[in-house]
């Protein structure tokens, strides 16, 4: 038997990897019929040890969709974690019980250690503000429909870069990729850490631009990646008084964009792209859900090992 | 200023000035019995000022944590008067069981019966992370 894969972090995909599973994602959007009975017979298990919806209903969709069972949990609370069980023993157990695990933890690195323990692949499914690859494959698929490819673009992340998490997994994400320029778009104090700067940008010899302005960059954008501002990230309220509304997008500010430039984000949105630009066909944060359903779908098919 | 030799036992030389300390807390030589001499600012021609730690006993030491600390130290371990050998560091991949993540939101802190490990991630920084979490360890110096 082939050793198990799990995916806990991005970068343990090779680039050859993730076109693969991009192209396999593409394949089951244009005829996700061909793929129904898949996984006929085998179960999912989705430990949600932090209540998410949309990671935990995309995985089960996904599962759903390939002809599989799904089982398993949507809160700490309705676990035995909450009687203090162990993540290696619930990991353990459930292996019993599933053919593969998809988990979110509010601890960083939990997935690593259940996938030390499983006898059944292990997805991440996001680990505290650690990793979230999923939801990087996801973006990456997004963009591979949107623009026909994954190099040469020039990509614009605008908001929160500092405690973003899949700003960064998608920045170790694209690195990889030939002819990609970083545009960061930060207020001061939510400037994107030096070990993404220093560790994945400079290190890897890329072109990158940081600015505190949207509209002054956003002619040079292909790619612009939207996150929230959040108060509570603040120091105080002056500030994020001051910074929280240029990083609004709206109809206005969008003037100067590209007419193919596509606009991502990873959602849930609060208000920091205006309801006003979900008609824009600029507007990629929609379809970006439903590729999330079929890029999990190729992912299972991928780790359970089962052939097209 | 001297210091006996010792009979059987180890010398820990070419520690940066001031980390002897550190090394002391690290390695737990407070738990020992015999005798540990602490040799601080020792006027050395390669290092300028060094740290000398002598410990009467001979006993396994953690080599890696005094690589992480610097691969320039050296363990001279000493048998009837005399040095038997010498053992040059390395700054070692991973650090196991010595130092503990500071990461609040790390696995490691609600489970702590999980090994604490560290990865060598920059060679040239001598940056570890944790295994868990990627957490850049951080030493009480």
């Amino acid at each position: 038997m082939s050793e198990i894969r799990h995916l806990i972090d991005i970068l343990d995909l090779s680039v050859e990897e993730i076109d693969a599973l991009i192209a396999l994602g593409e394949r089951i959007m244009d005829d996700p019929a061909a793929y129904a009975d898949k996984c006929r017979g085998k179960i999912m298990a989705t430990l949600f040890f932090e209540p998410s919806t949309r990671t935990r209903l995309s995985f089960e969709s996904a599962m759903l969709s390939l002809g599989g069972s799904v089982l398993g949990f949507s809160a700490a609370a309705n676990s035995s974690a909450a009687k203090g069980e162990s993540v290696a023993d619930t990991i353990r157990t459930v292996s019993a019980y599933s053919d593969i695990i998809a988990m979110r933890h509010p601890k960083e690195g939990a997935p690593l250690v259940a996938a030390a323990k499983a006898t059944v692949p292990v997805i991440n499914g996001g680990d505290g503000g650690h990793n979230h690859p999923t939801q990087t494959l996801t973006d990456l698929l997004t963009i591979q429909r949107r623009k026909g490819r994954l190099h040469d673009l020039t990509v614009g992340f605008c908001g929160d870069l500092k405690f973003g998490r899949t700003v960064h997994s998608l920045i170790n994400a694209l690195a990889r990729y030939q002819g990609i320029k970083f545009v960061l778009i930060a207020p001061e104090e939510l400037k994107v850490p030096s070990y993404v700067k220093k560790d994945v940008i400079q290190k890897n010899g890329l072109p990158y631009e940081q600015t505190t302005d949207l509209e002054a960059v956003m002619p040079e954008l292909d790619i612009l990646y939207m996150t929230r501002v959040q108060r509570e990230r603040f120091f105080n309220e002056e500030d994020y008084l001051r910074l929280k509304d240029s990083y609004i997008l709206t109809p206005d500010k969008l003037r100067g964009a590209k007419s193919d430039m596509t606009i991502l984000h990873p959602l849930p949105r609060v208000n920091e792209i205006s309801t006003a630009v979900d008609d824009d066909p600029r507007a990629g944060y929609f379809e970006q859900v439903r590729c999330g359903r079929f890029i999990r779908m190729a992912l299972i098919l991928k780790l359970l090992n089962i052939a097209e | 200023m001297n210091i006996d030799s010792i009979k059987n036992g180890i010398v820990i030389d070419h520690i940066p000035a001031g980390e002897s300390m550190t090394i002391y807390r690290l390695l737990h030589l407070d738990r020992l019995d015999c005798s540990v001499a602490i040799i601080k600012n020792v006027v050395s021609g390669k290092m300028g000022k060094k740290d000398i730690i002598k410990i009467d006993s001979t006993l396994d030491i953690d080599l890696d944590i005094l690589g992480f600390i610097s691969p320039d130290i050296t363990v001279n371990i000493i048998r009837d008067g005399a040095r038997v050998e010498k053992k040059q560091l390395a700054l070692p991949e991973m650090l196991t069981g010595v130092l503990a993540c500071k990461n609040p939101r790390c696995i490691t802190s609600v489970e702590q019966e999980l090994p604490q490990r560290f990865k060598l991630t920059d060679r040239e920084n001598k940056v570890y992370r944790c295994i868990y979490c990627e957490t850049k360890v951080e030493i009480k110096r």
